[in-house]
């Protein structure tokens, strides 16, 4: 099966879906139809790919010449087949919950909702197979700009601060990443993103590098939220809960870290990365990231902002894994994207849930809920429990690999900030639980069940997935060999 | 055959047509806007038509009735007077096709003059680009601004006070540059730019060719409102006619930065200009000061119109800096910018119009979350090319400024490189700004207003569709502009 053209299909599928959602806006079910329809073909679609991906092959594709000598390009080798199954298999799973949720919680204006959605999908999966670096850039830009409508989406005072937040932030690092690509350009003569980086053997200045450097890092670092950049994020959870569930979980920081991954493994590449000491300034950024993050994380009463800073935190230790340099550290790293992902989803999910359903937000007000939504809070500890990094749930695998990684590197605090980070992760997420469970909630919780079905199943799915991908990591879709496969490549310079 | 007479034939249509409109506007005042479109329209049809034919082939030198320079008066069209006239014509069609409803609104007693000055105007603009001579090019810019002075005058009460400006600076402009000119000819004896350009080597460090050039481009600067000499232009703007603003803020300034591109890359060559003061990066400079300034004042204005202006000034900036740069990227990136300039501005005055022909003010304060669904296509074509002037890809604002950056990192020049990212945050501060209004429930607004308020009410066809063929056009250049970029790269001067 000839399956060049396959990534463009990919991308296309919800944007084209993008045109009967507008238009079947008077008729709910007809529209929600269209957005799991392109959701499954997505994940078809990219599914197929996922062999190819395994063998370590790379399909490459130019649809159209966008400035001279540079394509528009799509490649779709490991990593972004890796980071299109997560976010396209993840889709599935929240146009399910939106559906619930948005029509739980009485939200307006769906349809323009469910269209920005879409395109995000579409970027987001550009984002992974863009081949070179103005590719990376046009879908970057184009994700800023399709998830402001989701942010603003409740059009109040709180909404639009956020709204103007996002921009100001997305948009400067897009300008960043717009010089730091022209830089990258100028400098190498190329813009590909080539496994081993592009940087390598050349003659540059070390100032002209940490320039280089810096602008990619404020470029993808915003929305891999590394601190101090990191303040939109937590603005940002005034969107409705899917879009925080898989925005500001899956696709919007995951884009970011991803971004991170390829500039220091496809870009700079290992040698460039530790000639000019650059892999240091990112293991001290990271590393600060993830402490303060997790402290930070103690402070907040709303819980969705307590998780907005558990992503800061956990977004780092991906970040942290591709400043190691080493192929076991990458691996981890890479491995917790994934981890992260569906067990950051399950717990905005969980969050959306008790929300719709109990109209809480805080975490103070949770007393007893456990005894009301038993299937959402049993999966919350799933989630939680996995991202404090406790066997067999999935979140301990890839930090095992970033742990052994940084002893490989021959570095010891790194690991002692994951250690610390682990008591920390137990430490914030345990009240939640300790009140849900074992405190005694108002007598007003008894009129409510269980959320809606919609809702509910998708999050014991993500929990599911969660535990299953911590025993079993090669299940299904070979993420511990994708991931050990792509930091092969990115060390031995090639398969 | 008709190969050969194109010059002639796309510019003095305008001349032709110009006087055809009064005759048959004393008859039936209805007739003058269609038959400026037409006459617009052949030109542009020869011009686009011209571009292609002549895509490749060497410049063709037109001696009007076989005589040669001195004695006669040349045109010379090759790549870059080809492309330019193309997107001055084609822009201006679309203007004036759009300016139907506009006319019968704003000023229905003065169609007839204001068409027909229009064509003089293009007349002007198109000789101004084609013209291979410097003297010549003093005339046709006299013919332009003059026409501009009438048309900027046809407005609000306000708008004969800000033409008067404009004719005051204006004129200082233009009478620099015709004193440069005559500098220019006291030294090489010539007024022909092909042929004056192989003799200024000769007197590089000649202080009358140095005082020449910094008053020609100083003249030049102020018709391109090049910081500081930008001041008549956002009175003019404001209150003159939405088409008459919607007709000269896109190829008004960028007639004026070809001229500067012609002088300083074509006729000196960067070398030159250089030579004992560096020019080039004074202009550059008070380019990226206009930049900035322009994009700061359009943050501050309520009035959608004087925002534009503003926006203007900032963009010519661009314009100018790219050139200024003095490299490849420098030059595709101002020569691109030029045609997505055009096509934006326009394209957001129109916008203006149309609000101005619905809701009679275009004042940014009182917009309201109804227009969207009011107006769905003329708000999806200010978003549009709201988010093209701010630089989002794959729109086409986004390729000039790609470009613009290559030709600073080229260049070395942080400074510009960080003019322009900084200028394109402060474009999104203005334009989001207004986009939030349009898009958004207010949330101060009473609590009582629906969410969904006025059915869709959209402007008459032929504003709506040259709006929206316009923002669509963003999206082909954008996504095309490589075809658009070999182009330019061939026209690329020499010594670079």
């Amino acid at each position: 099966m000839d399956l060049t053209y396959v990534p463009l299909y990919a991308i296309l599928v919800s944007l084209v879906a993008v045109i009967p959602i507008l238009l079947s806006s008077n008729r709910p079910n007809l529209r929600e139809f269209w957005t799991i329809l392109a959701a499954v073909i997505k994940f078809g679609l990219v599914l197929t790919l996922l062999p190819s991906a395994v063998r370590g092959e790379t399909i490459v594709f130019d649809i159209i010449e966008i400035a001279p000598n540079v394509p528009l390009q799509l490649t779709a080798d490991p990593f972004g087949v890796f980071f299109a199954v997560i976010a396209s298999g993840l889709w599935i799973f929240t146009s399910f919950y939106s559906i619930g949720y948005m029509r739980g919680a009485g939200e307006k204006k769906q349809t323009r909702y469910f269209a920005s959605f879409a395109v995000c999908l579409s970027s987001t999966i550009g984002i992974a197979f863009s081949g070179n670096l103005l590719t990376f850039v046009i879908f970057y830009e184009i994700l800023t700009l399709a998830t402001y409508p989701l942010v603003i989406h409740k059009e109040n005072k709180e909404a639009i601060a956020g709204g103007r937040q996002y921009l100001a932030y997305t948009l400067t690092a897009g300008l960043m990443l717009v010089a730091a690509a022209a830089l990258t350009y100028y400098l190498t003569g190329t813009m590909d993103f080539t496994p081993g980086g592009v940087f390598g053997g050349l003659d540059i200045s070390a100032p002209m590098m940490l320039i280089v450097f810096l602008l990619f890092l404020g470029g993808v670092g915003v929305k891999a939220g590394i601190m101090p950049i990191h303040s939109w994020l937590p603005t940002a959870m005034v969107a409705p809960t899917p879009v925080s569930a898989l925005l500001h979980a899956v696709a919007v920081v995951k884009s970011g870290v991803f971004g991170v991954i390829r500039v220091v493994g496809f870009i700079f590449g290992s040698e460039a990365m530790t000639a000019y000491s650059l892999n240091e300034i990112l293991i001290v950024i990271a590393g600060i990231t993830i402490l303060c993050a997790s402290l930070l994380a103690f402070r907040q009463d709303n819980l969705k902002r307590r998780l907005a800073y558990s992503t800061v935190g956990h977004l780092s230790y991906i970040v942290l894994g591709a400043a190691l340099i080493t192929p076991l550290g990458m691996t981890g790293g890479i491995m917790h994207i994934a981890a992260h992902a569906t067990m950051k989803i399950t717990l905005f999910f969980c969050a959306g849930a008790i929300y719709v359903n109990l109209h809480k937000q805080d975490i103070s007000d949770l007393n007893g809920i456990a005894k009301v939504m038993p299937w959402t809070m049993g999966a919350f500890v799933v989630g939680s429990m996995g991202l404090a990094g406790i066997p067999p749930l999935n979140g301990f695998v890839s930090k095992w690999y970033l742990a052994i990684g940084s002893l490989e590197g021959g570095m010891l605090i790194p690991v002692l900030i994951l250690v610390i980070s682990g008591l920390l992760n137990v430490g914030y997420f345990f009240p939640i639980i300790w009140r849900a469970y074992f405190k005694k909630g108002g007598p007003e919780l008894e009129k409510y069940g269980e959320a809606s079905p919609f809702m509910v199943v998708p999050i014991m799915v993500t929990a599911a997935l969660s535990v299953i991908f911590g025993l079993f990591p090669d299940l299904f879709f070979n993420f511990y060999e994708l991931a050990s496969n792509i930091s092969n490549s990115i060390f031995n310079g090639g398969m | 055959m008709i190969e050969t007479h194109l010059p002639a034939i796309i510019s003095l249509n305008f001349l032709v047509f110009s006087v055809i409109i009064p005759l048959f506007g004393v008859w039936k005042r209805e007739l003058c806007q269609p038959l400026a479109s037409l006459g617009t329209g052949i030109s542009s049809v020869f011009s686009v038509y011209g571009f292609i034919y002549y895509l490749n082939d060497i410049p063709l030198r037109y001696l009007f009735g076989g005589w040669e320079p001195p004695v006669g008066i040349e045109f010379v069209y090759d790549g870059l007077s080809a492309f330019v006239i193309m997107v001055i014509n084609v822009i201006a069609f679309f203007v004036l096709i759009h300016s139907r409803q506009v006319a019968v609104n704003e000023f229905p007693h003065k169609q007839m003059a204001y068409y027909s000055v229009a064509m003089l105007l293009m007349l002007g603009f198109n000789g101004m680009v084609l013209t291979g001579d410097l003297f010549n090019l003093f005339v046709f810019l006299e013919i332009a601004s003059l026409s501009m002075y009438a048309l900027i005058a046809i407005g609000d009460r306000a708008a004969p006070f800000s033409a008067f400006r404009y004719l005051i600076i204006g004129t200082t402009g233009g009478t620099l540059y015709l004193l440069g000119v005559g500098f220019l000819y006291t030294v090489t004896g010539t007024l022909n730019i092909i042929d004056m350009a192989p003799m200024l080597p000769e007197f590089a460090g000649n202080t009358a060719v140095i005082t020449a050039v910094v008053l020609m481009v100083v003249g030049i600067g102020t018709k391109a409102a090049l910081f500081p000499m930008h001041g008549w232009l956002p009175d003019s703007y404001t209150y003159a006619a939405s088409s008459s603003s919607a007709l000269i803020a896109p190829i008004g300034t960028k007639v004026a930065a070809y001229v500067l591109i012609r002088i300083m890359l074509y006729l000196f060559g960067i070398e030159l200009i250089d030579l004992v003061v560096p020019i080039s990066y004074i202009v550059g400079l008070l380019a990226c000061i206009g930049i900035l300034y322009g994009s700061i004042m359009a943050i501050a204005q309520n009035e959608m119109k004087r925002m534009l202006a503003y926006s203007s000034i900032s963009q010519i900036g661009y314009i100018i800096m790219g050139i200024s740069l003095a490299n490849p990227y420098g030059f595709i990136g101002a020569l691109l910018h030029i045609l997505n300039h055009a096509v934006m501005k326009a394209c957001l005055f129109m916008v203006a119009a149309n609000l101005r022909q619905k809701e009679g003010h275009s004042d940014i304060t009182r917009f309201d979350h109804s227009y969207r669904r009011k107006y769905p296509w003329t708000m999806f074509s200010f978003a549009t090319a709201a988010i093209s002037m701010v630089g989002l890809p794959p729109l086409a604002g986004f390729f000039s400024k790609w470009y613009l950056v290559l030709g600073t990192v080229e260049a070395d020049n942080w400074l510009f490189l960080a003019v322009i990212l900084v200028s394109s945050l402060l474009n999104a501060v203005y334009f989001f700004r207004v986009l939030e209004k349009v898009y958004m429930k207010n949330p101060d607004a009473d609590e009582q207003i629906p969410d969904h308020v006025g059915e869709k009410d959209e402007v008459p066809p032929s504003m709506l569709y040259s709006t929206s063929i316009l923002a669509v056009g963003l999206f082909l250049i954008g996504i095309f502009n490589v075809a658009i970029v070999t182009v330019i790269m061939n026209m690329i001067p020499s010594g670079f």
